[in-house]
């Protein structure tokens, strides 16, 4: 499993590629394989309003759904409506082709709590 | 004791195997406060003596077995192919569990997935689930898809809705934050529209309407789909499947989510259950849906097989964030309709519907041929009908029961000042040569 | 079974234009041109139903019935379920021709016999349960729950505390929580303690004022009696709340304890479960829900009244929560209940409880040496074991129920409860026998066996039925939930055509 150290983590296990005021968000390859296969992606509508930590989006599997939190306060700029027809980019491109929604990031809003490459590698060791 | 089959070596060996010396050292967690010397219920009674009780306590019940019955509201009579009963009670259908174990239910897989099927068909929608509790619960359940689905605080119902599905209604929507307003029924057993057209706007989910209604009518659902759906609000269409095989389905109407229940077909009125509801939609409501789902898929060898599918919406996945708490379907009484509609065909259940229309309005023409005897509803109607009579109807039906006919059903039950009001189902099991002397005995009752 | 079998066509699919099942006379009075029923109203095309002969459709359902498992051919141990016998006496005598025909409006003099039932079926489960009065009306668990749950609501409230906390164990049954969501209570999960009961500690950092209900089975999901069960009791009524009993495990306690006597104020029972109405696929249920004396008003009305010996639905009390279904519920399912109520009495009531959890103890007392027990000691009548002892190639539990079904017994509940990694919940009930039991056994250790030596065959099977892991990912991704439009049987005709419905006016 890798995670990419040009990325930025969440404990719950999204991921966040910063892009000046943008910010495209996904799920780790850790939370990917816990996912096992992905049917549905529940996307958000663009021009949403969110807060740091609201649910977002939902990934679902055929025996599990899993709540997508906000990184940051933004808004809804992009969503990855590939993911419609094909969710299983979300497991075969997790960081590329399966990136999730993007934000366009509240000015001035605290980006707080995020976590490099090797703090979240370090919360997952504590998971197991 | 019946059905607990061990020996008292057999009990002997397990307690040993355990290493208990009695089955009751296994309840020493108990605390004796709460436990119980012995319940306070009479010993058990063998099959012969249950058989002769049970016969006892059904001589002590009537029905449309013994009586000509001209009730409805909500449960028919209707003629059953014997093929319903030789097939429902097969023990691989009556006693197999939910069918989580695809590979050891694609039985009840395939048949539930012929039941949605039937049901799109039926009602002109795009997919079915497999079944509510009951035709009121699976209405509710359209209530609250439509307010999951569009946030607004109202809902819609129209009056002429069956009372009891209307009070289902309410105690479901209770523990929403949403207001439930009526749209009054006008004289005749239609609804005003006008008023209806007022009230919708952008505060409304769904506007709740049936055809035919609890008075038999037809209404006129075409007339005010467009007004619904130009609120950005959700048409939920309450449905009688033997009418369906004559009048437009939900889907010509417009309906986006499509109720009913299936009773008529192939359910005896049984003292109101268990029923079935069914539960229909458009396409793009699929992941809305409540209940359980079949989807056709492929094994691993390639065969066709059939599998419980997108349970992430259900309770047992999704916990308190499901889209209902529903867990279980009506399994046996939707394989009864499934069976039911499979023996009818499209022929037969166009026979039937014309059969239960033709004698239904020649029930009628007769009735009010009667001196005093008005309509109560006067427009297009299926197998149902309410007339007023010169009379109050309990004092009509009590006359009538002594000659063997259960009457239609009081409307005075519903409203006091409809207490000369009757509704009439008459459905194929009743011939010209019934409703002639039905409307004879009535004659009597008023001179 | 066998993979050489055909696949079963569908309905749709057996369809033949012109083939039919059932005629209809037709009626004398359908003579004249008029249209009964305006145009306007009417279908353009006839609907698409599939049009079979009687022995098509005989033979089609038949042939599914042989795809099935089932009470009758194959033993169920499905933990949370009790998957008991369904006597057959039940289903004769509670289909006798008046109570399938008597119809639910007719005049209550017409309907004593099935009051007669429905009353004394409540008074039988008063007694067993130890609370004041049911409502037979619920249809099935989770109506009951959002029942119960409507009364818990609506007591606080009159009772002028709008409470808005329902608290269930990490050990509860999913329509636990999505019935306090329904009624629009917050739900919080109160932990297990490492014996598998109700954390006391954990529990009382939840209790405040705004906790409206707790809502437990006892013995729990994990097969054990709550030993505290009072002392909860007491810590949820010190804040006001409420304690809601979940009879989805009532069946050990059958004539032992009674939820009742342990502190409950409101209890759901699972007809199809305790009480042996068949589980028919997935349903019909019938949920009774019961409650303590001063809940009474609150029940769903109508509740049956006795008056010397005439029976009749009582007028709704003021304070009842309504109606939950039309009519009076699932009534020929409470008959079959009380048939086996009536059957069992007293003592044989109490007999199904014993032998219920001799034969669990038993299972466990033999499973324990193949399997991971996560809660080892005693159970009530349900257990839960993990994986495999020695598993060398890391089998997991599906595998293994999946292999269960080769050797003709359906799986054990699995991958619940969700505290469990790797569950599978055991639930022999009482009335397999002790032949079974050892088969059954001896059956997991051979699985076991191959799960060191053969993995592969584990993880590939079932092997011997009709179909062998469906695809399950491509079902949720692009769900087919309705056939394909089958080929147009007959041709269509004009709805002129159709409606030779005449009239004499």
């Amino acid at each position: 499993m890798e995670f990419p150290h040009d990325l930025k983590y969440t404990s719950t296990h999204e991921w966040i590629r910063m892009d000046g005021n943008r910010a495209r968000v996904g799920v780790t390859s850790f939370a990917a394989q816990e996912l096992s296969d992905v049917v549905y992606v529940d996307l958000p509508e663009v021009g949403k309003e969110v807060q740091a930590g609201q649910e977002v989006s939902v990934v679902e599997s055929v025996k599990a759904a899993s709540s997508i939190y906000a990184p940051l306060a933004g808004r809804v700029a992009d969503v990855n409506t590939a993911l419609k027809s094909n969710p299983a980019l979300l497991n075969e491109s997790c960081y590329q082709e399966g990136w999730i929604f993007e934000l366009e990031l509240t000015p001035g809003a605290p980006a707080q709590g995020l976590l490099t490459s090797k703090e979240y590698l370090k919360t997952l060791e504590g998971e197991k | 004791m019946p059905y607990v089959s061990h020996t008292p070596q057999d009990q002997d060996a397990m307690c040993a195997a355990i290493g208990v010396r009695d089955p009751r050292d296994l309840f020493r967690e108990i605390p004796d406060a709460v436990r119980l010397s012995r319940i306070n219920l009479p010993g058990g009674l063998t099959e012969l003596e249950l058989s002769r009780r049970m016969r006892e306590l059904a001589a002590k019940t009537e029905g449309t077995h013994s009586f000509d019955s001209y009730l409805g509201a909500g449960s028919y009579e209707h003629f059953i192919p014997s093929v319903v009963s030789a097939i429902v009670s097969r023990g691989e259908f009556e006693t197999a569990y939910t069918p989580y174990q695809a590979e050891a239910s694609q039985g009840t897989l395939q048949w539930i997935f012929e039941f949605q099927s039937l049901i799109a068909k039926l009602t002109g929608m795009d997919v079915a689930n497999a079944s509510h509790y009951d035709g009121a619960s699976a209405l509710a359940e359209g209530a609250m898809l439509a307010t999951f689905a569009r946030k607004r605080p109202r809902i819609l119902i129209s009056e002429t809705v069956h009372p009891e599905y209307r009070r289902v209604v309410r105690t479901y929507l209770s523990g929403l934050d949403v207001e439930l307003v009526e749209i009054p029924m006008l004289a005749g057993g239609r609804p005003d529209w006008e008023q209806a057209e007022r009230l919708l706007d952008e505060r409304v989910n769904a506007l709740l309407v049936s055809s035919p209604n609890f008075f038999g009518q037809l209404e006129d659902i075409e007339v005010i789909a467009p007004r619904v759906h130009k609120a950005g609000a959700l048409l939920v269409e309450s449905s009688n499947p033997i009418a369906l095989a004559l009048v437009k389905t939900p889907g010509e109407h417009g309906a986006d989510v499509s109720v009913g229940e299936a009773q008529p077909l192939g359910l005896a009125p049984a003292w109101g259950g268990p029923y079935c509801g069914w539960f229909a939609a458009r396409q793009e409501l699929t992941r809305r849906l409540p209940g359980r789902l079949v989807s056709e898929t492929r094994d691993r060898n390639g065969r066709k097989a059939y599998v419980l599918t997108l349970q992430t919406r259900e309770q047992h996945i999704r916990r308190e964030k499901a889209t209902s708490n529903i867990c279980t379907n009506q399994g046996l009484c939707a394989l009864t309709a499934t069976v039911t509609l499979a023996c009818l065909g499209p022929e037969g259940l166009k026979e039937m519907a014309e059969l239960n229309t033709s004698l239904s309005h020649y029930a009628y023409d007769r009735l009010l041929e009667i001196d005093g005897v008005t309509p109560f509803t006067s427009g297009p109607f299926f197998n149902e009908f309410a007339v007023r009579f010169p009379k109050t109807t309990q004092a009509i039906n009590l006359k009538l029961l002594k000659k063997g006919i259960i009457g239609g059903f009081d409307l005075g039950r519903i409203r006091k000042d409809w207490a000369h009001a009757c509704l009439f189902a008459v459905t194929e099991t009743k011939t010209e040569e019934k409703i002639d002397r039905l409307v004879q005995e009535i004659k009597a009752c008023l001179i | 079974m066998s993979h050489l079998t055909r696949e079963e066509p569908t309905l749709a699919e057996l369809s033949r234009p012109k083939k039919r099942a059932v005629k209809f006379p037709r009626a004398a009075c359908a003579k004249d041109s008029q249209p009964l029923i305006p145009a306007q109203y009417l279908r353009k095309t006839r609907p698409r139903l599939p049009e079979l002969s009687e022995l098509d459709v005989v033979r089609h359902f038949t042939r599914l019935s042989k795809l099935n498992f089932s009470i009758d051919t194959h033993f169920y141990p499905l933990g949370s379920c009790t998957m008991k016998y369904n006597p057959k006496r039940n289903d004769t005598l509670s289909t006798l021709q008046p109570f399938l025909w008597a119809h639910p409006a007719q005049p209550e003099e017409l309907s004593q016999g099935i009051l007669e039932i429905l009353y004394e079926l409540e008074q039988a489960l008063v007694e067993i349960c130890g609370v004041r009065r049911f409502s037979l009306q619920p249809a099935a668990g989770a109506q009951a729950e959002f029942t119960g749950l409507m009364i818990v609501r609506a007591w606080h409230r009159d009772h002028g505390n709008d409470k808005k906390i329902v608290l269930v164990p990490d050990t509860s049954h999913g329509t636990n929580p999505a019935s306090a969501a329904l009624v629009g209570y917050q739900v919080q999960t109160v932990k297990s303690d490492e014996r598998g009961l109700v954390d006391l500690g954990d529990l009382e950092s939840h209790l405040g004022p705004r906790v409206a209900c707790l809502m437990l089975t006892n013995p729990n999901t994990l097969g054990r009696f709550e030993v505290h069960i009072q002392k909860i009791a007491k810590m949820i009524h010190m804040v006001g709340g409420l304690l809601y009993y979940d009879g989805a495990n009532l069946n050990p306690l059958l004539g032992t304890a009674r939820p009742g006597d342990m502190g409950f104020d409101i209890v759901h029972l699972n007809l199809h479960k305790t009480f042996s109405t068949p589980h028919g696929g997935g349903g019909p249920g019938a949920g009774p829900i019961g409650v303590a004396d001063r809940l009474v008003p609150y029940l769903p009305a109508p509740l049956i009244g006795r008056d010397g010996g005439c029976y009749f639905l009582e007028p709704a009390h003021p304070k009842s929560i309504g109606r939950v279904h039309a009519f009076y519920g699932n009534a020929n399912i409470l008959i079959k209940a009380f048939i086996y109520i009536k059957t069992l009495g007293a003592e044989g009531l109490k007999r199904v409880g014993e032998a219920s959890v001799l034969n669990a103890n038993y299972l466990l007392t033999r499973l324990e040496k193949i399997f991971h027990v996560p809660y080892p000691g005693r159970c009530m009548h349900e257990f839960v074991v993990s994986t495999l002892k020695e598993n060398p190639h890391g089998i997991r539990t599906l595998d293994v129920a999946k292999r269960l079904l080769d050797f003709g017994f359906h799986s054990p509940t699995i991958y619940f409860p969700i505290n469990v990694k790797e569950a599978m919940m055991i639930e022999p009930t009482e009335t397999e026998s002790r032949e079974t039991l050892d088969h059954f056994v001896e059956t997991l250790e051979t699985i076991a066996d191959e799960a060191r030596h053969h993995p592969e065959r584990l993880r590939q099977s079932p092997h011997t039925l009709a179909v062998s892991r469906p695809d399950e990912v491509a079902a949720a991704r692009t769900p087919k939930l309705v056939w394909d439009e089958p080929p147009l049987a007959s041709p269509d005709k004009s709805p002129e055509g159709i409606l030779a419905l005449k009239s004499q006016r």
